[in-house]
């Protein structure tokens, strides 16, 4: 009896480790032998933990499980109380574009064998077989752009890298995924870390670089395991060194941040990777031609690195022919906060917010109705119910005063006060602020003092938060002081009657 | 509590296995707080030296992360998440509740030594908070029911 039950966080977080013990204490009892294999999530969280039961028929679901539902997996399987079905006719999976996470909740993530099966190392394959500019040429026709929120397109990045002259070159991958309501560099790393590393094999190709590094946040210690241990199986199995013996050479290894947030901002990133304090870096020079020590680097995120094997696997042409405008593939929406169904759901741009919001995460789950959605992390805008009918897309968010970021949305139910959530941006953004620009490090803290005199009724604090938030968008050096009065901003003019309670109450 | 040679000593000894790597600092200051569940001040001045940096700049790149330790923590480390997907779902509520079991507020520790609370800005559980990490264990839905069998848990 072959069963699926997944390693992944938000999994186990559910209890599907004590899950994966009854089952085997159970097999044993009964004498039935089993085999386990802790697989990736498929991204419905509401339903972890999910087990699927491999059947003649195919994979059949089963979750949201708990311990006194295993005992019934081993009797009639139609009659079990947490039955779903065929996963695969699951309609939130049935209506989603897996380019990207084809594989993810599929396989298991420390099988080659499985991840061969399923068409991985096809793309490198192919890569292995073109000069360094094709490769480039190739990840420029595909329309790819930086997923990390910065929309950068990536082949342009890969060519200012590969025709840089140096001794020594990097790829490195930006996994410090520390916005809120951001989970697809964690689920990818966890349920297909050989993607990642198939996707930075071929950067290195493509770029002449023989070393890379996989920059993980500490608060993810699943992914920073599944990562290593794939590393060195792909290491033992040829993928890794000299590259599927074709004389090509590159090799990677894991690091592990400390629990700073402006990390994630790669300059900043790569001074933590050099041993130094994560303080953000002017630019010029950019990381394409001064990166880690000082030499040409390649700062991806996990999701556009990840998406470089099926693009080569099926073609720049089949990957750009999804989307909307300039936004060209598919997008890993995650959607969590208050809502019925939160989870990954991989789809090609050009969903509006409110076909996001209302239709596939089901609404809210307390079912009170929703009031904002914050899309893009803790430096992403606020979007009222008004604004629902935007596509998704970087350039129809930006018009909107927005940001998709790394297309995380959390949804809030009417309870929300947004002075408090425009209190805790900037709260949020002291904490986190690295200190080397004023209007981040003083403003993010004068910020909170101000919306705490509108708390109190002292309205003309507002025209003065409203200016400051001009000078630590125009002033600071990063997207940390830069960005973060889009939360603020946002929750003041979508949300005026928030910042008005304390004046009706002394009428 | 070690001795200071007996902390050099080690220190030293996880030195020797970070020779040669590029940009060592972070990997050997996360191996010297698994080892010793904080950095010790004496321990600075040694991995300074074998740096060929600062003591002020080893100091200054501890102190910067907000995971390395001055001190050693509680027996327990209760870390909850006070990022908005949590708090879209009664994060702060949650919080409160702890606080106020516990008799701590953010980063202190229990005066019998037993739990260090801390706040963590997210674990990537979006999807199921509100989000809880406990010596490392990942909890999600957490709720006040949830806090009090937790925190009864530890001790």
């Amino acid at each position: 009896m072959k069963i699926y039950l997944p390693l992944d966080s938000a999994a186990v977080a559910l209890g599907a480790d004590e899950i994966a013990e009854a089952i085997l204490s159970q097999a044993q009892a009964r004498g039935v032998s089993v085999d386990l294999v802790r697989n990736g999530s498929r991204g419905m969280v509401w339903l972890e933990p999910l087990v699927e039961v491999v059947t003649e028929a195919g994979r059949l679901a089963f979750g949201p499980m708990t311990l006194a539902d295993v005992p019934a997996l081993f009797g009639d399987l139609s009659e079990h109380p947490k039955a779903l079905g065929l996963t695969e006719d699951l309609p939130w999976l049935r209506t989603q574009t897996r380019l990207t996470f084809a594989r993810v909740g599929v396989i298991d993530p420390h099988s080659l064998a499985d991840y061969e099966a399923q068409g991985g190392l096809a793309g490198l394959r192919r890569a292995l077989t073109m000069d360094r500019a094709a490769i480039v040429a190739e990840v420029t026709a595909s329309g790819l752009r930086g997923r990390g929120g910065a929309g950068f397109p990536t082949g342009i990045k890969w060519k200012t890298v590969s025709e840089a002259k140096a001794d020594r070159k990097y790829i490195v991958c930006n996994a410090d995924e520390g916005d809120s309501a951001t989970f697809a560099d964690r689920m990818l790393m966890e349920g297909d870390p050989f993607t990642l590393i198939e996707g930075m094999v071929i950067a290195g190709l493509a770029c002449g670089a023989t070393k890379g590094f996989v920059y993980i946040r500490s608060e993810y210690p699943v992914a920073v395991r599944v990562m290593q241990e794939a590393i060195a199986i792909a290491r033992a199995e040829g993928v890794l060194g000299n590259v599927l013996g074709s004389g090509q050479i590159f090799d990677m290894e894991v690091r592990v941040g400390a629990g700073a947030y402006v990390c994630g901002e790669e300059t900043s990133l790569l001074n933590s990777l050099e041993g130094k304090r994560g303080v953000v870096r002017a630019k010029p020079p950019l990381p394409a031609l001064q990166g880690f020590m000082g030499k040409p680097t390649v700062v991806n995120n996990v999701i556009s690195l990840a998406s470089i094997p099926v693009i080569f696997e099926k073609g720049a042409e089949l990957y750009k022919s999804f989307g909307l405008g300039r936004s060209r593939g598919t997008i890993p929406l995650q959607i969590a906060g208050n809502v019925k169904h939160g989870g990954l759901y991989e789809i090609a741009f050009g969903l509006t917010l409110g076909e996001i919001v209302d239709g596939i995460a089901g609404g809210t789950a307390s079912g009170c109705p929703v009031k904002a959605v914050q899309v893009g992390g803790p430096l992403g805008a606020y979007f009222p119910r008004s604004l629902f009918g935007t596509p998704f897309g970087y350039e129809e968010f930006a018009g909107k005063d927005g940001l998709i970021g790394h297309a995380g949305l959390t949804v809030f139910d009417d309870s929300a006060d947004m002075l408090a959530q425009a209190r805790f941006a900037m709260e949020f953004c002291a904490i986190e602020s690295c200190g080397k620009c004023t209007p981040c490090r003083i403003g993010a803290v004068r910020g909170v003092e101000t919306v705490d005199r509108i708390a109190k009724g002292d309205a003309s604090a507002i025209p003065l938060l409203t200016d400051l938030c001009a000078t630590m968008k125009a002033g600071s050096l990063c997207a940390l002081g830069g960005f973060t009065p889009y939360p603020v901003l946002s929750a003041l003019t979508h949300f005026p009657d928030d910042f008005n309670r304390m004046k009706e109450a002394a009428e | 509590m070690l001795d200071s040679a007996t902390t050099v000593a080690r220190v030293e000894d996880i030195l020797s296995h970070h020779q040669g790597m590029e940009g060592a600092l972070l990997p050997i200051l996360h191996a010297i707080q698994a080892e010793f569940g904080h950095v010790p001040q004496v321990a600075l001045p040694v991995v300074a030296k074998a740096l060929n940096i600062s003591g002020a700049e080893a100091h200054g790149v501890m102190s910067f992360y907000h995971d390395f330790r001055e001190a050693p923590a509680g027996r327990h480390v209760l870390k909850l998440c006070r990022a908005e997907a949590c708090q879209a779902v009664g994060a702060d509520r949650v919080a409160a509740h702890a606080r106020k079991v516990l008799g701590l507020d953010w980063h202190e520790t229990s005066k019998d030594g037993a739990v260090t609370l801390e706040p963590i800005f997210c674990l990537g559980l979006c999807a199921c908070g509100p989000a809880a990490i406990v010596d490392g264990k990942l909890v999600g839905r957490v709720d006040e029911a949830k806090i009090d069998a937790l925190i009864g848990a530890l001790s």
